[in-house]
This record gives structure tokens, C-alpha cells and sequence, in this order.
């Protein structure tokens, strides 16, 4: 496919917005429960944009579609982010974003499959999103459905064994229909996952593990799509994105804060973030 | 004359000597539905030969899907593919399945509520090895789980029986595999597997022995002997342990006579107490003579002399009986 830099330019537009629009839902609704991964959240707009706008198969109103692609959060309090994704892609109405983490709601603070349409999985412990994503990529290639798995997972969900099983067996049965995006925000809830468990070289593991693994700056957004494209082409070995992400990303004022895997914002900051917000879109 | 094994395999049978088996009942049973059933998918965590997927390995290639030793793996998978519309059966041993891999049964399978069907192979004391392989309190783990069916069968044809039987049950199921030469004893009674029902296989007016698994095979043997000594034992058989068919315990406990419970598995959390709990809950607490494996790690031995030694034999369960009856 050859596109013209000015369709390059309008696809980068185009997802800038859809990013924009992702922070400043996340940042809504952190404010509702004045609490929230909202961290995370701003790290993997960009990441969620390029998915949710441009790269997954779904059909909005009907999100139990067999043909659809599958997105498994394996990682369940970024839900804050992937409800904002969602109502981008026109899943959920952005007006329920407002229920976020409150009793009733179909957003709960850990995405869970059964509350939320889009919701693919049931997320929170960690190292599970791969194993389901292996059974969902051998079922799907084997009833010959062209549908692809995708699933998002931390850096600090590879410590956890069970994904390493699951790398195995995604690389074994030559799972090209999966895709792995690995949020490298360098951060777990004890501190610098450098600290905590060191997983680097992370690119290389995933190559050794027999992956066809890119790396890329998870907040640049023509990185992530020449990125996609690459791996969507790719043919007889599962493929990873390694998106080395910014916590907080897009809002100064929590980028430069002291890195905290659970940031504390306090209530008269919310504006604050959403003021910084507007003013980095329109630069 | 069969000679009496004497050592500690892994792989060993509890078989009476002489004793009627059929080979691979779930295995062939498993072949018999997927031929029927084209969405049947097997996965095994480099363990089919040993749970008798083997059989469904070699008649469906397509469908069988190797997941290497990799328990997690096993379990995330088989959810990710009845997700996708797939009913799979995933084998591994029971030890595997619930010790090592009890997150991603609970959370991936049960929580969803997905119709996967767990298959355990050397449950309870069916292995000479130690603790790594004895699943003796599978049931005990396995009880809190919600969602989850539980089975214990019996016997060869109860085996059979019941793998479509797990198949069509909406969610997900945990099976108890009796594995390779399996004792066949159910073709004798008039029985037909039901999934959640309890069956009574004999009437009897003195004593009444609540069994399930393989330990019905002995309450029936036990049974014949002391019909020898004019002690008249009702065998009420529970294949399926969650969720217990309270009805038909009650109704078998609820009684003058002596109430024994008979289990393949640790006396902690598994029949027994699920059937002193129904009784207590309902208001008729009364006492019961718990057959069961103790609360240990038990010993590395042949499977003959385990039996005797922990009292799942037919002469341990005959002793203990008499004993309580005081003859």
C-alpha cells in the first residue's frame, strides 16, 4: 500500500485527536472518583488511539460480533484507559464515562468481562491475558476465522511465569494472528521494575523466545503506526510491540511528579491537568 | 493369578486381581463425541499419553492441541478457546490442574462461566508416587470454587457416560480421571449417569454407604461381604460432588440405620463433610462414619498396599464397618 505524505499527515492528525480525546476522558473521570490509574492512562492514549482508531476490526454496536478482532486488557486497573478508548470507538457513550468506579456502574475501577461491552477479559491478575489470547488465536485460525488477538500487558506482568508460557506456546503453534504490546512504563507497584525484577532486555527476550519483537516510543504516534503496519504484515511468527510509554504523558504537571505506580492527584489539580492538556493539543 | 504389585509407580492400577477393566474409557469416549460434535477440541499439557488423550490425539489430529508443560498455559488456553466457541477438554493430572493452575481455573474458566472441562488423571490415592502426584484434596480445593461442576466417577462406564454428559452442561466441569485399564463394576446395575444426581445402587436396612469414585466400587464389594454376614448395606452412589444432590442425602441419612461416607480423597473439605454439612444445614445433625484418606502427606508405595494402609481397601472399609456396628 503506498500512501502519500499528505494521507500520512491526515492519519497522524486524525489519531492525535482520537489521543486527545482518550486523555481527556481518563482525566474526567479520575476526577469523578478523584482517584484512578490515570498515570497509565495518559501513557497508553497514544497506544490506544492508534488500536482502537485504526487497527482493530469491531463493529461498536455489536461487540459480541464473531468476526471482530479481540483486544485483551489483561492489565485491569488501566480499564480508566480503555473505557476512554471505548467511547472513542464509539462502544460506549462517552456520557457513561461519568459512572467510572461507582456502585452500579458497568465501568467498574478493574475491567471485568461481564460489566462492560468491549470488555473482552477479565483482568487484575496478572499474566493471564496471554494464555487466553494463545487458546483465542489457535480457536480462531482453527475454525478459520481471520479475526486477530491482541493483548496489552505491562512491563511488570513479565515477571509473572505464566506469561512466559504463554510466549512459548504463541511461538510454538506460529501464532501470527497475535499481537503482544508490551506498556514499558519502567514502573511496578514497588517502584522501578529496574529495581523490583529486572526484566531488560526486553526486546531481546521476546526475540528469543522466537517473537518477531519492534520497539518503538509508545507516545510517538507515527512510530506506533509504521509500527502496526509492520507487524500486521508479518507472517509465521507472533508479533510484539515494545512501547517504552511516559507516565502521564500529555500533562506536565504529572509527567514531572515523582513516578508512583498509584498516583495521588489532589481535587483542585484535575483543571489544572486539563488546562495543560488543552494547551500541549493546541500547540 | 495376578501377582500383587509391590512397588511405587507412577502409573499403577487399582484393580481388584482378576478384576473386569476397559482401556482408555475417555479417551475413546472423547473420540465418540467429537465425531458427533465437530466444535470438541482436546489440549493436553504434554501428559495425553497419561490420561488417555491420547486416544482422541490419534483420531483427530486437527483437533488436538499440545500446550506443552505449561499448566498456566493449559487452562488460559482452553478459556481462550471456549471463548471463541470451542468446547475443549484439557488433561493434565489433577495435581497439576488444581494446585498449580488454580488462578487461571478460577479466573479464566469459572469466573466466565465457559464450558471448559478440566480433566484431573490420578486423583485422590490412584498413584504410587508421593505428595507431588496424589491429588488428595482436589475436592477439598476445588469446593469453593463457584461455577464449577464437580464429577467423581466411579467406573469405566460411568466415565463413558459421563463425557457428553459434561459436554453439553453449559459451564465448566472438573473430572476426576480414572485413567489406562479402569475397573468396570456400573454394567452390572441398572445405572445411567446424571450430571448432579445421586444414584442408589442397592437398599439395604442396616447400614447405608454414601461413596463416590472409585470408593463405590468398594462400598459395593464391601457390601456383598457383609450380605455375608446378614448385615443388609444400602450403597448410595454421589458421582457428582458439586453440586451435591442434597435431596438424595438427605433422604439416605435422614435414617436408624448406620450412615457411612466413602471418599477417594483427604477426609478435609471433600464428601464426608459436604454431607455432614447438608445434614447439619437441614436441621438432622447426626453422627457418620467418615471413610476417607487422613489428613496427611501420605506415603510413596504400591497401590494395593497404600489402600490397606490408609483403609480404601474392601477388607479396611469391611473392618470399619463391623467395628462400628460392633460385630
Amino acid at each position: 500500500m503506498t500512501t502519500t505524505v499528505d494521507q500520512q499527515s491526515a492519519r497522524l492528525a486524525r489519531l492525535r485527536d482520537a489521543a486527545h480525546r482518550i486523555r481527556r476522558h481518563a482525566i474526567d473521570m479520575g476526577e469523578v472518583q478523584g482517584q484512578g490509574y490515570i498515570g497509565q492512562a495518559l501513557g497508553v492514549a497514544d497506544i490506544l488511539a492508534v488500536v482502537y482508531a485504526e487497527q482493530l476490526r469491531l463493529r461498536p454496536h455489536d461487540p459480541h460480533w464473531d468476526g471482530r478482532d479481540r483486544f485483551l486488557l489483561s492489565i485491569g486497573h488501566y480499564a480508566i484507559a480503555l473505557y476512554a478508548a471505548l467511547a472513542e470507538a464509539g462502544v460506549i457513550d462517552p456520557d457513561e464515562l461519568q459512572t467510572y468506579g461507582s456502585d452500579g456502574s458497568r465501568l467498574p475501577m478493574s475491567g471485568m468481562a461481564s460489566y462492560t461491552p468491549g470488555m473482552e477479559i477479565s483482568g487484575g491478575s496478572l499474566g493471564h491475558g496471554l494464555a487466553v489470547a494463545t487458546g483465542m488465536a489457535l480457536g480462531l485460525r482453527h475454525r478459520g476465522n481471520p479475526a486477530r488477538v491482541y493483548n496489552l500487558l505491562s512491563d511488570g506482568e513479565l515477571d509473572e511465569g505464566s506469561t512466559w508460557e504463554a510466549a512459548l506456546g504463541c511461538a510454538h503453534h506460529g501464532l501470527d494472528n497475535v499481537t503482544a504490546i508490551v506498556d514499558v512504563n519502567a514502573l511496578q507497584a514497588d517502584g522501578p521494575t529496574a529495581g523490583v525484577l529486572r526484566t531488560e532486555p526486553v526486546a531481546d527476550k521476546w526475540r528469543a523466545f522466537g517473537w518477531h519483537a519492534i520497539r518503538v516510543d509508545g507516545n510517538d504516534l507515527a512510530a506506533l503506526t509504521a509500527a502496526f503496519d509492520e507487524l500486521r504484515a508479518h507472517r509465521g511468527s507472533p508479533g510484539v510491540l515494545i512501547c517504552d510509554t511516559r507516565i502521564g504523558c500529555g500533562v506536565p504537571l504529572l509527567e514531572t511528579r515523582e513516578k508512583a505506580h498509584f498516583m495521588r492527584v489532589e481535587a483542585h489539580e484535575w483543571q489544572i491537568a486539563r488546562d495543560q492538556l488543552e494547551e500541549g493539543y493546541r500547540k | 493369578m495376578t501377582t500383587r504389585l509391590t512397588t511405587s509407580a507412577m502409573i499403577a492400577s487399582f484393580a481388584d486381581p482378576g478384576q473386569k477393566t476397559t482401556s482408555a474409557p475417555f479417551g475413546h469416549a472423547l473420540v465418540r463425541l467429537a465425531d458427533e460434535r465437530p466444535e470438541i477440541v482436546g489440549l493436553s499439557a504434554d501428559l495425553a499419553k497419561y490420561t488417555d488423550m491420547h486416544i482422541f490425539r490419534d483420531a483427530h489430529p486437527d483437533r488436538f492441541f499440545q500446550l506443552g508443560m505449561a499448566e498456566q498455559l493449559l487452562l488460559g488456553a482452553a478459556a481462550g478457546m471456549a471463548e471463541v466457541g470451542l468446547v475443549p477438554f484439557a488433561s493434565t493430572y489433577s495435581v497439576f490442574a488444581t494446585r498449580r493452575a488454580y488462578d487461571f481455573l478460577c479466573l479464566d474458566i469459572a469466573e466466565p462461566n465457559l464450558n471448559v472441562n478440566v480433566v484431573g488423571a490420578l486423583p485422590g490415592l490412584t498413584t504410587g508416587y508421593g505428595p507431588s502426584h496424589q491429588a488428595t484434596e482436589d475436592l477439598a480445593i476445588l469446593r469453593g470454587m463457584p461455577n464449577l461442576t464437580v464429577v467423581d466417577p466411579c467406573d469405566s462406564v460411568e466415565i463413558e457416560q459421563c463425557v457428553p454428559a459434561l459436554a453439553a452442561h453449559p459451564g465448566p466441569t472438573y473430572l476426576r480421571l480414572l485413567r489406562g485399564n479402569v475397573p468396570t463394576v456400573l454394567d452390572q446395575y441398572d445405572y445411567r449417569f446424571v450430571l448432579g444426581k445421586a444414584a442408589e445402587l442397592r437398599t439395604g436396612r442396616d447400614v447405608v454407604l454414601i461413596s463416590t469414585g472409585l470408593m463405590t466400587m468398594r462400598a459395593l464389594a464391601a457390601a456383598d461381604r457383609l450380605a455375608a454376614d446378614h448385615v443388609d448395606v444400602a450403597v448410595l452412589h454421589v458421582p457428582t460432588i458439586k453440586p451435591l444432590d442434597t435431596d438424595a442425602v438427605l433422604r439416605a441419612a435422614d435414617t436408624d440405620r448406620l450412615v457411612v461416607t466413602m471418599e477417594n480423597h483427604t477426609i478435609r473439605g471433600g464428601l464426608g463433610e459436604s454431607v455432614a454439612a447438608t445434614l447439619a444445614f437441614a436441621g438432622k445433625g447426626r453422627g457418620i462414619l467418615p471413610i476417607a484418606l487422613p489428613d496427611e502427606f501420605l506415603a510413596a508405595g504400591a497401590l494395593p498396599t497404600l489402600h490397606d494402609r490408609y483403609g480404601l481397601s474392601t477388607d479396611a472399609v469391611v473392618d470399619r464397618v463391623r467395628g462400628a456396628l460392633g460385630t
